[in-house]
């Protein structure tokens, strides 16, 4: 992990309210795992936005020395990020905290996601197809407009299935009675989610009722990303008791069992 | 060109630069990015006699040129951070100051007698001025007797220097520092954060769990440098000022309103590089300028 200065390739809309940013940044790609996140220094206006965010990785590109970063224009940080022009610096900290793990024996994982934690699940899918893993995708976001991936995740061979509020179909229960169906196959080692309470909730019960291991990549407001301020601290169950874990340090990654308060 | 004298003296202590990290605003995490010898002092966050898990979330909340944060004081207890944290820091010759936080005097003093046997120690900074802890922000700090009263015990119960961190919530905080020097501390910290608040307007809920907290960041600068200002001109021991800091420009300001050292606080968590940037900016400075030495600016100021 360390502090360095990428350049900004490209940072387009993919739709109305994402953009795609893809940052040259030498030797980070190569040393990034899926689910770990970079500390971004989003613009050099202290008095609106001091301090940096935390964004997870899109897609590392060693080949290209690239870090690619997909993103919900929303607040302040995020609207100074989307006004980064082409050839513009970015300064970063990272790769910070633990990633996703996918245990060598797993054939066949179950990965849901809403919104824009498809970003966060994105490396993990594409790891997953080059070591041959079957991919189960839910996808879960406001409009069909808004269902980000599909094409993505189908071209490199996953198996894609899309919810949305539009149609009721992305409410938990609706959701939780896809993964059963799915689960019921028989075939899946491990689920993965990212980007709701309630759906990590909901994957929890199921994963626990069925004895399968779970992952889900939590997001917190952080101060310093590496482990010191201890703002994004969460309660989460260790070892049988309720422990104060560091959402940055710890995480971002945790064990579905370990969530309290999701 | 010869490099200039960054050394200076807090009491006893011989700090190699004026420049250290402000407690809660640091860990042994920062050695990934910086070499911690580099850095004047090492300052922990507060440390206290049993487990504390500290204040529910949310814990931060950004507001402009500043951060609020009611963090609480999580803590592992003394005999952890004995027997878990203090190896660590052996490892490195930067002289070691945990700060210390306690509900009591007696607790602050039994605090000092068990770090007090401990070789890696060098001082201790009282954390006397947390708005976080409970009863509505309030403080020992916040008293110039309640104060007296604290490091008076503390100062009964150990050798080593002793720092007073002191509150900026206060009507006079040169009358608190006062005390704190009556009652024998080595040196005063000026200051913790300043009380505030921020509101979500879509729910109407408070942004920090604690409903208030703290005040750090570019925004408090001014006020805390008029607070050292203020401190130093009736004090006879060192003011370490903290507050805003975030280039070498603003620990000069600290100085030469007299103070012989500083803290380097929520720019930590921006550029975990900083405080080593800021170092090098002083040096810089001090040589354009042909300063033998950093002492030569501390109540430099020209009023």
């Amino acid at each position: 992990m360390r502090q360095a200065l990428g350049v900004v390739r490209r940072n387009e809309w993919v739709n109305g309210r994402y953009k795609h940013l893809t940052v040259y940044a030498p030797g980070l790609a190569q040393v990034s795992q899926a689910g770990q996140f970079f500390h971004l220094l989003c613009g050099a206006d202290v008095t609106s936005v001091l301090l940096r965010r935390p964004m997870s990785i899109y897609q590392m590109d060693p080949g290209r020395d690239e870090l690619h970063f997909l993103y919900h224009v929303k607040g302040e940080g995020t609207r100074l990020l989307a006004e980064k022009q082409v050839g513009h610096t970015l300064d970063l900290v990272g790769p910070l905290g633990h990633g996703f793990t996918l245990a060598a024996p797993w054939r066949h994982v179950l990965v849901v996601a809403r919104g824009v934690g498809m970003a966060t699940l994105a490396p993990l899918i594409a790891s997953a197809r080059q070591r041959d893993v079957a991919v189960d995708v839910i996808l879960s976001a406001r409009t069909a407009a808004d269902v980000l991936g599909e094409r993505e995740f189908q071209a490199i061979g996953a198996r894609v299935f899309t919810v949305t509020d539009a149609t009721g179909s992305s409410q938990p229960e609706a959701v939780r009675m896809r993964v059963e169906t799915l689960l019921g196959q028989g075939h899946t080692d491990a689920v993965y989610t990212c980007g709701s309470a309630r759906l990590t909730r909901m994957l929890g019960e199921v994963a626990n009722r069925w004895g399968l291991p779970g992952q889900v990549a939590l997001e917190e407001h952080m101060a310093c990303g590496i482990g010191m301020c201890q703002g994004c601290t969460r309660v989460f169950r260790r070892e049988g008791s309720a422990v104060h874990l560091r959402v940055c340090r710890e995480g971002p990654v945790f064990p579905l069992a370990e969530v309290m308060d999701a | 060109m010869t490099s200039a004298d960054l050394s200076v003296q807090i009491g006893q202590l011989s700090l190699r630069n004026p420049v250290m990290p402000a407690s809660g605003t640091f860990s042994e995490d920062l050695a990934e990015f910086i070499p911690l010898n580099e850095l004047g002092a090492l300052v922990t966050k507060s440390i206290t006699l049993d487990v504390r898990e500290g204040n529910p979330g949310p814990r931060l909340a950004e507001t402009a040129a500043g951060l609020l944060n009611a963090i609480g004081i999580p803590s592992k207890g003394v005999a952890q951070f004995i027997a878990e944290t203090l190896p660590f820091y052996r490892n490195f010759t930067a002289p070691l100051v945990p700060s210390i936080s306690g509900d009591t005097a007696a607790e602050f003093a039994r605090l000092a007698v068990l770090l007090s046997s401990e070789p890696v120690v060098r001082g201790l900074e009282v954390n006397i001025s947390c708005p976080n802890l409970e009863d509505d922000g309030k403080s020992f700090a916040m008293d110039p007797v309640q104060t007296y009263r604290v490091l008076r015990q503390v100062r009964q119960a150990t050798r080593l220097p002793v720092w007073a961190k002191l509150s900026p919530n206060v009507q006079s905080i040169a009358e608190v520092a006062l005390a704190a020097q009556e009652a024998g501390a080595d040196a005063v910290v000026v200051a913790n954060t300043l009380l505030g608040m921020a509101i979500d307007v879509e729910t109407r809920r408070p942004k920090l769990g604690n409903v208030t907290g703290g005040l750090s960041g570019p925004a408090v600068k001014p006020i805390i440098l008029r607070m050292v200002h203020q401190v130093a001109k009736v004090v006879r021991i060192p003011v370490i000022g903290v507050g805003g800091i975030r280039s070498a420009e603003d620990v000069l300001e600290y100085l030469m309103a007299g103070a012989t050292a500083v803290q380097v606080g929520t720019y930590n968590f921006v550029h975990p590089q900083g405080m080593v940037e800021v170092i090098a900016g002083l040096q810089k400075y001090l040589q354009r300028h042909g300063y033998a030495s950093v002492r030569e600016l501390i109540g430099s100021v020209i009023t």
